[in-house]
């Protein structure tokens, strides 16, 4: 099954595809050394959000992903 | 906990039924919003005040659409807890809370927002904090497509400021 991750708004270009699945468990370095050096250098933002198993993480770093989870690369939201 | 929709009201001249106190919806093509008024002010014939709000694309120079994503786990969530954070703030008797996703072009609705209060103050602020948050607190992305090319759009230092009233 493993973890599957979803790049929202505008990651998704940057990423070249929506969603990709890797093997669990993935913790926070995992996940940036999974996404490659672009993706990566945005999820240090600190506006950039993560959510895990559809919840907001209030420490991204703090990340553990388990098999089945979904984890989803939150950019900052559009304005007006 | 968000309150879920505790009963459905349904009148003579509205065609459509809408849950109350809360009406919260995303939409992925169209928007009733004749209807939808409707329906609300039926649903609330005691209120003193219904205020409404409708958000619309820009017929901005160039702009041929605008494309608004999502993530369905959080953005319905977070339009009801923002719902009935405005419903208890302003004592609303209820509020109605739509949203569109999807690709729109200029001139079609974005946002309807509806407040229903004993006394009109309550019912405009209510508007305005739901609009404020919306704007830029819910998670959604847009992009505009301008001579044939896509290009995200970016939150504007006012979006915060606007927030910041509310605090």
């Amino acid at each position: 099954m493993g973890v599957r991750i979803l790049f929202l708004g505008p990651l998704q270009d940057l990423a070249g595809e929506a969603e990709r699945t890797v093997a669990a468990p993935l913790d926070w370095a995992g996940l940036l050394s999974e996404v490659g050096p672009v993706i990566a250098e945005q999820l240090q933002v600190e506006r950039l959000n993560i959510a895990c198993g559809g919840r907001v993480l209030a420490d991204k770093t703090s990340l553990v992903a388990e098999d089945g989870d979904e984890i989803a690369l939150l950019p900052p939201v559009s304005g007006g | 906990m968000v309150t879920r929709s505790r009963c459905y009201l349904r009148s003579a001249v509205a065609r459509l039924s809408i849950s109350s106190p809360l009406d919260v919806r995303l939409l992925d093509k169209g928007m009733s919003v004749g209807e939808a008024l409707a329906a609300f002010n039926a649903a609330y014939s005691e209120a003193g005040g219904v205020v409404s709000f409708l958000g619309k694309v820009r017929p901005d120079g160039d702009v041929q659409a605008l494309e608004l994503s999502h993530y369905e786990p959080l953005t319905l969530p977070g339009m009801e807890k923002l719902s009935e954070n405005a419903r208890a703030r302003f004592s609303l008797d209820g509020a109605l809370v739509w949203h569109r996703t999807g690709v729109m072009t200029p001139g079609e609705p974005i946002v309807l927002v509806a407040t229903a209060a004993r006394h009109r103050r309550n019912a405009f602020e209510a508007a305005d904090y739901l609009m404020d948050h919306l704007k830029s607190a819910a998670w959604f992305w847009k992009r505009e497509k301008r001579r044939g090319t896509w290009r995200w759009i970016e939150a504007r230092p006012q979006d915060h400021l606007d927030l910041d009233r509310w605090k």
